[in-house]
């Protein structure tokens, strides 16, 4: 397997090694077959692994749409977009194979429930529009997050991120796209677009992740040039960049601090309720349960065509070895 | 209050080109129900992919349909009632398991294909089969490949694999006018697929003059539900 392959790796660093920072503070990018100190690797398998789920399970809520978008080239832009996101998923359990873990194994931690997913995924799409707020808002903020992964230190994962990030704001245009025709519409189409504002303005604001101040990893994570800025700034720069745009479309933020700070010209929001983002995040949200139940189901299902086509497999290994 | 469905032209013309459409249409919608739910990953993205080709060649051939009825692509897709459609019954059959899913892409894609290397004398087709002539050799190729996995594979696949074929078989008579060019095409994979060629008998019938199973209508309640609810509405 490709993955035991690199394996004979260098003797592992330890997490304080100054050679292996060295190389981080050279923006030397860090390799496979690279030494690396075991919490090194076990952080990137955390979050390229994290990320790929989200993909996957954020294939759900908008595929939720695909029978039902409201005209043909419609339909296929989301089609499209849907595969991209199943796309970022196969490449990005690509990138986690290459630090030693299988995509069977990521896999089975996701059904079993003990590996995380963005928690934005565990949110219903209730109406067209949250197909287009998904574009502009979730894949906007998934964007700010990822372009400063982009120069992340594990180069497997830094060059992943350059095509998703290319992808992704290609789909936050069509989604802000699709907000931009439902706001030039009719009134009903109007107040679609102002309710998906509403239900999904807060928890994309959560998507950044904890504040600073509680934030677990951030730390090394900073040293070791995995995350290069903080969650509280880039909330921040996602606020900033994406509240005028909204302004534009003519709907309000469902936030009544929210206000151009003159002095330093940043937005100041008001508190975001990290209850829920606590409560989302360790199962209890409207679609966790049934997020997990449909990536099990089609995964259970599927487990007799995976095994026929190893059994096909294997007999043509066998009737080769005869031949 | 007033209907919001269509009725475009009975000429021969057009029916032509609205049976190609809607079958490209109905199997490319039931082919995109997958997403999410694929039995792998890479399957996942192959299947996106092949609905994406048959929902693009839909809307070439509304386009060519709307030149003669002066309706848009979305108009004859969204507006029109069940009885309207022209497409085969087999592609408005939900999509059951893997196996039926796979088996019904053969047996289309295989029709689709000598219909496309045919040739039309009208130009419009013409201009929609060079094109959608490579993307269906790869669907038959894509579907070829597993049905052989799928017959050839565990005994459970295989009883799925020969359950589908049996299930599907009475549809097949309503995708291809030549039925032995079909049958050539189709036996050598069914064979390598270690699965037995059911016997001609009774052909189901009736998508082509509009009279559905009883599936084409909740397939159409939940595709045209916006166009529908918002007449008139830009999306």
């Amino acid at each position: 397997m490709y993955s035991q392959a690199l394996n004979n790796a260098p003797a592992e660093p330890a997490a304080d090694d100054p050679r292996f920072q060295a190389r981080i503070d050279a923006e030397d990018r860090i390799e496979p077959n690279d030494a690396m100190p075991e919490a090194y690797r076990r952080t990137l398998i955390r979050q390229i692994s994290q990320h790929a789920h989200s993909e996957i399970v954020g294939m759900l809520p908008e595929g939720n749409w695909i029978t039902r978008a409201p005209s043909l080239r419609r339909k296929a832009a989301l089609l499209a977009k849907v595969q991209d996101e199943g796309g970022h998923g196969l490449y990005l359990y690509a990138a986690a194979e290459t630090l030693g873990v299988s995509r069977e194994e990521l896999v089975d931690q996701l059904l079993s429930g003990r590996a995380k997913y963005s928690s934005i995924f565990n949110y219903p799409t209730l109406s067209w529009a949250d197909i287009g707020t998904i574009g502009w808002l979730v894949d906007g903020a998934a964007i700010m997050n990822q372009i400063p992964l982009c120069r992340c230190s594990y180069g497997p994962y830094a060059r992943a991120m350059i095509r998703v990030c290319k992808e992704e704001s290609f789909h936050q245009r069509q989604g802000y796209e699709i907000m931009l025709t439902l706001c030039r519409g009719t009134e009903e189409q109007k107040a679609m677009a102002q309710d998906a504002l509403n239900r999904w303005w807060w928890p994309c604001l959560m998507m950044f992740g904890p504040p600073d101040t509680l934030s677990p990893h951030s730390d090394t994570s900073m040293r070791w040039k995995i995350k290069r800025f903080t969650n509280d700034s880039l909330r921040q720069k996602f606020v900033d960049a994406t509240v005028p745009q909204g302004l534009h479309l003519g709907l309000t933020f469902p936030d009544p601090a929210l206000r151009l700070d003159e002095t330093t010209g940043h937005w100041a929001f008001g508190e975001i309720d990290w209850d829920e983002f606590r409560r989302v995040l360790s199962g209890d949200g409207p679609c966790n349960r049934e997020r997990l139940a449909a990536r099990r189901k089609a995964h259970a299902d599927g487990a007799w065509v995976r095994e026929a086509a190893q059994a096909w497999a294997a007999k043509q290994a066998a009737g080769r070895e005869a031949a | 209050m007033a209907t919001t469905s269509i009725f475009p032209g009975e000429s021969p013309d057009i029916q032509t080109r609205l049976a190609l459409a809607d079958d490209a249409l109905i199997l490319g919608h039931r082919t995109s129900e997958w997403t999410g739910h694929a039995p792998l990953l890479e399957e996942e993205l192959a299947l996106a992919n092949i609905a994406l080709d048959l929902i693009g060649q839909a809307r070439a051939l509304y386009q060519a349909a709307g030149e003669l009825t002066g309706h848009s692509e979305d108009e004859l897709a969204f507006l029109r009632d069940p009885a309207a459609f022209r497409n085969a019954l087999i592609v408005e059959l939900p999509n059951g398991d893997f196996a039926f899913t796979i088996a019904r892409l053969f047996f289309v894609s295989v029709a689709s294909d000598r219909r496309w290397r045919a040739g039309f004398d009208d130009p419009a087709l013409s201009a929609v089969a060079e094109k959608a002539m490579k993307e269906t050799a790869y669907h038959i190729r894509h579907a070829a490949e597993w049905l052989i996995r799928l017959g050839d594979g565990t005994g459970e696949s295989h009883r799925r694999a020969q359950e589908a074929v049996d299930a599907l078989w009475p549809y097949t008579g309503e995708i291809t006018d030549n039925r032995a060019a079909w049958l050539q095409a189709v036996a050598p994979v069914l064979i390598r697929a270690t699965l037995q060629q059911p016997k001609d008998s009774w052909m189901q019938s009736g998508g082509r003059d509009g009279r559905h199973t009883e599936h084409l209508g909740h397939l159409l309640a939940e595709m045209q539900i916006l166009p529908r609810t918002f007449p008139g509405a830009r999306w």
